[in-house]
């Protein structure tokens, strides 16, 4: 028997209105529609300005849809976060949902280890515990140690988007969005996010994902959502 | 009597009025009644408050004591006695215990007083949240919504600054459980007096126009913390006249090489033991 | 310690903390806000932003019972009691409220603070008005909150006059929160502080509130200070709710037009 989808969009359209520009709109998607099943990794493909990462922040409820459902599984139930209230999608986010941007938003004062730490002491995990695993997956992606104190504002591109991916692999979320995680990083550290990916589908997270690296779209990847050709009607 | 004055120079309507007040501070005890106070011959600042008080509740057969820090015969006091020696005839007084009405200000006799005694306190600020809150209708809320959390900051501020509670007079108290009272600027040596008093106390503040009263047999509890218990002053000395170790005693210095001796405040308490026989140390020199 | 918006089961608490529903508020014929409704829940932060004449600090004014609401209504959870209409409570009774259960940040802290006392005093206030009566407690727990808010501990007998103005906020901060209130209202907390300590500041805040499991109403013009602290937002212009919902939506999809015009004026550094 098919397990249900952890992930289920359906019918799904964005359209941005700029008021600075006389109402002008920029329709980016229209209908659509797909899912994603536990241990399932889905590959968002299409040309630069397609949509993929409107999409990807839609699924995560940081953009608002025109039209259309995100059901993400949470517990025992499916929450539609494109209409829940704020609450119901923070509670989402915290437990069911992972979310690992494109670049890391900076928050000053706070040390790298305690920004992977937090997500897993927001749920309740014992601090000692939550920092020692964020010191695993930091040590995994080589991030020195001495840089673990320090906030991650004055680290390299590549450095902070290494803290970014961690803080998204510290809680082993049921479904997780990814947006270009191995963008300005080295072969070494490439591999070991896909590593961590396939280790998240393993485990029987739901992952959809924006890999302009063919390698590592390749590897972890269980199918392609092209969403030009899954667009009805422009 | 002079000729020309009302009985105790208020007029009865005035004295009715400020006997409604007193009525009324005397059925919520601690609570400050405002009352229309009248122009009275001394500047405010000098008793008015206690002398309209005292004049309201004088009757020809009483006999009134007037005392100023514990004497008799300061200006004040032998002021304030002969007003009413003159505007109302009564018989007057150094005596604690032949006394019906005493106006005090800033002190309460050492000896014990009866049920048969009115003490008429003399009171400048009369509320004692002022030092905090300087608006009336604030402070009226604080004390009707029971918010005195700022009485116990003053204390814990000396404790924090000087180790001990430092407030020496006018120490404010709890009266009957409810509201929080200034006692006026006694020595907090004598607020242990004022708990349980067979007398009625009642106070007068003739410049801020309140009146309030502590009934006979109140509680009357002094503010404090419990590690930082309340305590009165005591002196290494005896009183140089009578030996008396148990009154509030006053410095006085000497000469011009900073000698020192320690009196009685309460001249009557002094001349009382006294005339009993007792002798202080210092009693045969001054005999001299 | 688990956040208290949501608990561990994912299920989510029942009632609101705050409930509001049509309030407007006029000052004569000027229109201060008008019909603002909202749930706030335990735990949540909800941001109110907007300009100058928004009628944000007029919406917190009636929120924090310092204005009577002009027409509409608020309900607060009441601990025994469940929601209670504010405008049935006895102004005692409101002021026990006040006292206890809530915490008021003012944008100055001379308006939060008594400037004449130390600021050992100005946190254990509350504690002796709720009838703490031992010295050495009270101090204890003075000092406990000087930790938590960066003070140095040395400065607990000096006057709030002698701190700096971030320090003066920090104070404010732990003299409303020493009492354990369950809903604060903040206004423009980091509000006229230089940006180093406006950054130590909301790093503090964002600690306690979330360690105290604290409901917030915040406002504030600083776009950056509501992506910091609140869940929610509402945006405010001309005394009406705009726009809401979830704080990074709002910020990085906004749909009304005066939402945009505000987040696309933010300059960037």
């Amino acid at each position: 028997m098919m397990a249900d989808p952890v992930i289920e969009v359906v019918d799904l359209a964005k359209s941005f209105t700029i008021h600075a520009r006389d109402g002008l709109t920029i329709a980016v998607f229209n209908g659509l529609s797909l899912h994603v099943r536990a241990g399932e990794c889905v590959a968002l493909h299409g040309p630069s300005g397609s949509g993929k990462s409107t999409l990807l922040r839609a699924l995560y409820a940081n953009y608002k849809p025109d039209r259309g459902q995100v059901l993400v599984r949470h517990g025992q139930n499916l929450v539609d976060m494109a209409s829940a209230s704020p609450r119901e999608v923070l509670a989402v986010r915290r437990l069911s949902l992972g979310y690992v941007s494109q670049f890391l938003r900076v928050i000053p004062r706070v040390p790298a280890l305690d920004v992977v730490a937090q997500p897993a002491i927001d749920l309740g995990t014992d601090p000692n515990a939550a920092r020692d695993k964020a010191a695993a997956l930091l040590t995994r992606l080589r991030i020195a140690e001495r840089l673990w104190r320090l906030p991650p504002a004055t680290f390299s591109g590549g450095e902070q988007q290494r803290v970014n991916i961690a803080r998204g692999f510290s809680v082993d979320y049921p479904a997780l969005l990814l947006d270009e995680p191995t963008a300005s990083l080295d072969a070494e550290n490439r591999a070991t996010v896909g590593d961590l990916i396939l280790e998240a589908r393993e485990r029987g997270a739901a992952i959809v994902g924006i890999f302009h690296d063919a390698e590592i779209r390749e590897r972890v990847s269980t199918s392609i959502f092209d969403i030009q050709s899954a667009k009805r009607a422009a | 009597m002079a000729e020309g004055y009302n009985f105790a120079y208020l007029d009865e309507q005035t004295k009715r009025m400020i006997r409604r007040a007193i009525l009324k501070a005397v059925a919520i005890p601690g609570y400050q009644v405002p009352f229309a106070g009248r122009e009275m011959p001394l500047p405010y600042g000098w008793g008015t408050g206690g002398i309209q008080v005292t004049a309201a509740v004088l009757a020809p057969d009483d006999v009134l004591k007037v005392i100023d820090q514990g004497a008799d015969d300061t200006t004040n006091a032998v002021s304030i006695r002969r007003f009413f020696a003159r505007t109302a005839g009564v018989a007057t007084t150094t005596r604690t215990a032949e006394a019906t009405v005493i106006q005090t200000r800033h002190r309460i006799p050492e000896t014990t007083l009866t049920e048969k005694q009115i003490l008429v306190y003399q009171v400048p600020i009369p509320d004692p949240l002022r030092w905090m809150e300087p608006r009336e209708t604030e402070t009226r809320k604080m004390h009707a919504l029971l918010e005195y959390g700022v009485m116990h900051v003053k204390l814990y501020e000396d404790i924090a600054h000087l180790g001990r509670i430092a407030t020496s007079y006018d120490y404010p108290v709890r009266v009957n459980g409810r509201y929080i009272m200034s006692p006026s600027p006694i020595p907090k040596f004598d607020n242990p007096k004022m708990d349980m008093m067979p007398a009625l106390q009642l106070f007068g503040a003739g410049r801020e126009k309140r009146i309030y009263a502590v009934p006979p047999y109140t509680r009357v509890e002094s503010l404090d913390f419990d590690d930082h218990p309340f305590e009165i002053q005591s002196w290494d000395e005896a009183c140089a006249l009578c030996g008396a170790t148990a009154s509030y005693l006053d410095e006085v210095v000497t000469d011009d090489a900073g000698s020192r001796m320690f009196v009685c405040s309460d001249t009557d308490h002094c001349g009382e033991r006294r005339d009993f026989g007792h002798e202080g140390p210092w009693a045969k020199e001054i005999a001299q | 310690m688990m956040p208290a918006v949501a608990f561990a089961d994912g299920a989510l608490e029942d009632t609101p903390l705050l409930s509001v529903r049509g309030l407007s508020y006029h000052y004569g014929r000027q229109l201060g806000c008008r019909d603002v409704s909202f749930d706030l829940y335990p735990g949540e932060v909800l941001g109110i932003v907007g300009e100058s004449g928004s009628g944000k600090t007029t919406l917190l004014s009636c929120l924090s019972g310092r204005l009577p609401p002009g027409s509409g209504s608020i309900h607060y959870d009441m601990a025994g009691h469940g929601l209670t209409d504010l405008a049935g409570l006895s102004e005692s009774e409101l002021r026990v409220l006040m006292r206890s259960d809530w915490g008021i940040v003012h944008q100055t802290p001379r308006d939060g603070l008594r400037m004449g006392v130390s600021a050992g005093a100005n946190i254990g206030e509350r504690l002796m008005a709720i009838g703490a009566r031992h010295y050495g407690e009270i101090r204890a727990a003075a000092l406990d909150w000087l930790a938590r808010v960066e003070i140095p501990a040395n400065r607990i007998d000096h006057l709030p006059q002698s701190f700096s103005g971030g320090m003066q906020q920090r104070l404010q901060i732990a003299r409303n929160l020493v009492n354990k209130p369950r809903l604060v209202f903040m206004d423009e907390p980091t509000g006229g502080l230089d940006v180093s300590v406006q950054a130590k500041l909301l790093d503090l805040l964002r600690g306690l509130v979330s360690e105290l499991g604290l409901s917030v109403v915040l406002v504030t013009h600083d776009l950056a200070v509501a992506r910091l602290l609140a869940h929610r937002l509402m945006v405010m212009k001309s005394g009406e709710v705009v726009e809401s919902g979830l704080t990074d939506q709002v910020l990085d999809d906004p749909h009304h037009p005066y939402s945009q015009l505000l987040v696309s004026s933010v300059l960037q550094v």
